[in-house]
């Protein structure tokens, strides 16, 4: 008899998971495919009853968002920026899980704690202080930096420091942590064999990290595709950015400002997809060279 | 030599400290490790040091004295912010613990609840149920935006608590590591121990599994406390009224209404630096709880 009534309590347990999932994930998700395929239709003047209708459109929406210009200018701008955060920030959070497990550092706890502090720096207020930094009144940085740093050929450059600086510790944690559970036995046995610090990092620990990489790169590009908060916080500090900045900001724009909620729902589809497609498009680059290599 | 030792010795050094590294030093490349890491340190904590300073500067301060240097003005500063329409700062604040502390409670709840469901039992079902959980994880914040707004309006919950609190709750990426952490840290032979005693299921629960879970489900609220403090996006679309802010979109509000009033910089950078204070406090206690190894899943 116990057994039988053992039976009921996992989905019991799993009960308040999959109600949350169905209202705020299946149900939304749900919602956000019919919106993008529908459209408002006004019939004569758009006055009175009736005259604004709710008509199924298929997939005109999202037809309209591959051939929107503004989005494009949009995606370019993010392209540019997430292949330079992801660059330099994934760079730096490798230099310094590295240069952390090396035996030879000093004061490495102090900087490890220093370097992952921004992560608990909220996107907004790291902008605050980063664009406060940037203003040519306040920032000591113009004393040594004779740039407009908010300006449009160079305001790419200082969104992209903002994400470096707030990312680089997560990652090097997260790539730190994983280096630290390599028994260090296997690091004695290439030194014997004479292999240097330089040598062991080069091919032992890279190798072993490379999983960890590819997660980090991949939650990285998801993270970059849906940029927002950062280049919306800059936004009353400098007119070099527009409203339509990043897809995201579009998709904002689109549901809050101007109200068109079919537009802005088959654009947020589109910004899922291409990160999807670019997740899976890294993972396959990665595991094909894998292959090659082994 | 330092490089040549035995594995216990490496890791008894490790453990140790500094004390077996000096032999590294007199390399002529041996400190250039270190003033690497320093260099990225000090690229850190510049900004957050810069903003306890400007904190400090009364408003004609903040231009006409040198940007690295304290000023007189702190106190007064901070009197003004909570001054500021009637004290909203504070509400910002109340509102952001609210947020991340019912948040993270509620969540780090659900996802143990759930992680340890899928870890020890076996039931049909399972895995389908397990993978739909954690298809979750692929799904951007930004498809979801939109229509969670409008059913929450549809439902007259935009604009409210709610609106905010209730979709954060589920975090597909803590119930995996849930599970993980209830694999790992709760043995079978316990549970059946504890079900011959005649213990219930929901008493094996909640006295048995969960506390062995303890150390798991503090970095599952950590993160989620985190995540949700930060979180700008779902707050700025789900409300309208400022007394319902968290400080994120209130310090945004602040600095758009403030940015082209110099005469406001003081506030927005008061408003800043003691937004961050409370989690980097949080962020140097709580040191040891942060396992990114199992949790580098987590999109900030």
């Amino acid at each position: 008899m116990s057994h039988s009534r053992r039976n009921a309590w996992p989905y019991l347990f799993l009960t308040p998971a999959m109600v949350l999932f169905t209202l705020f994930l299946a149900v939304p998700i749900g919602y956000t495919v019919y919106l993008a395929m529908r459209r408002t239709r006004v019939s004569g003047l758009g006055l009175g009853k009736g005259a604004r209708r709710e008509v199924f459109v298929g997939l005109d929406n999202f037809a309209a968002a591959l051939g929107d210009a503004e989005l494009w200018h949009g995606w370019l701008r993010v392209l540019g920026y997430g292949a330079l955060v992801l660059t330099v920030m994934l760079g730096l959070a490798l230099l310094f899980a590295l240069l952390l497990d090396s035996a030879r550092v000093r004061l490495a706890r102090f900087s490890r704690i220093a370097i992952f502090l921004p992560y608990a720096v909220p996107g907004v207020a790291a902008t605050l202080l980063w664009g406060f930094l940037y203003l040519p009144s306040l920032s000591p940085l113009r004393d040594v930096l004779d740039v407009d740093l908010l300006g449009a050929s160079t305001v790419t450059y200082s969104m992209a420091n903002v994400a470096v600086w707030g990312g680089t510790g997560f990652n090097m944690l997260a790539l730190y942590t994983t280096l630290r559970a390599i028994p260090r036995d296997l690091y004695e046995a290439a030194r014997l064999d004479g292999a240097s610090e330089l040598q062991i990092a080069l091919r032992v620990k890279i190798p072993i990290l490379t999983p960890a990489i590819i997660l980090t790169t991949v939650f990285s590009i998801i993270a970059t595709i849906q940029v927002f908060t950062e280049p919306t916080t800059l936004r009353p500090l400098t007119n070099t950015i527009s409203s339509t900045w990043s897809p995201l900001m579009k998709v904002y724009r689109d549901a809050f400002v101007t109200g068109d909620l079919y537009s802005a729902a088959a654009t947020s589809i589109v910004i899922a997809a291409i990160s999807l497609v670019l997740s899976l498009g890294f993972l396959r680059v990665v595991r094909d060279r894998a292959f090659e290599e082994g | 030599m330092a490089g040549l030792t035995t594995a216990p010795a490496a890791a008894r050094r490790r453990r140790g400290g500094r004390r077996a590294r000096g032999a590294a030093g007199h390399r002529p490349w041996g400190v250039a490790p270190t003033a690497l890491l320093l260099l990225g340190a000090v690229y850190c904590l510049f900004p957050v040091c810069w903003v306890l300073l400007a904190a400090t500067k009364s408003p004609s301060e903040l231009f006409s004295t040198p940007t690295l240097s304290f000023g007189t003005g702190f106190l007064s500063n901070v009197e003004q912010l909570f001054a500021y329409r009637d004290g909203v700062f504070w509400l910002w604040a109340g509102n952001t613990l609210l947020y991340a502390g019912g948040g993270a409670l509620l969540s780090t709840a659900v996802s143990a609840v759930s992680g340890y469901a899928l870890a020890k039992y076996r039931f049909p079902g399972r895995d389908a149920i397990f993978t739909v959980l954690i298809g979750g994880i692929l799904v951007p914040a930004v498809v979801l935006a939109i229509p969670q707004y409008l059913l929450f309006s549809k439902f007259g919950l935009a604009d409210t608590y709610w609106a905010v609190l209730l979709p954060q709750i589920l975090h597909p990426y803590s119930i995996y590591l849930a599970r993980v952490y209830a694999a790992a840290a709760v043995p079978d032979s316990l549970l059946e121990a504890a079900r011959i005693d005649g213990a219930g299921e929901g008493r094996l629960m909640a006295r048995v599994a969960l506390p062995l879970m303890t150390p798991g489900m503090v970095t599952i609220f950590l993160f989620q406390f985190v995540a949700i403090w930060n979180n700008f996006l779902l707050p700025f679309i789900m409300l309208g009224d400022d007394g319902k802010f968290p400080l994120t979109v209130g310090l945004y509000t602040l600095l758009a209404a403030g940015a082209n009033q110099p005469a406001l910089y003081n506030l927005i950078l008061t408003g800043a630096f003691l937004s961050i204070v409370p989690l980097i406090a949080l962020f140097l206690t709580m040191q040891r709880y942060w396992r990114t190894d199992l949790s580098s899943g987590a999109v900030k």
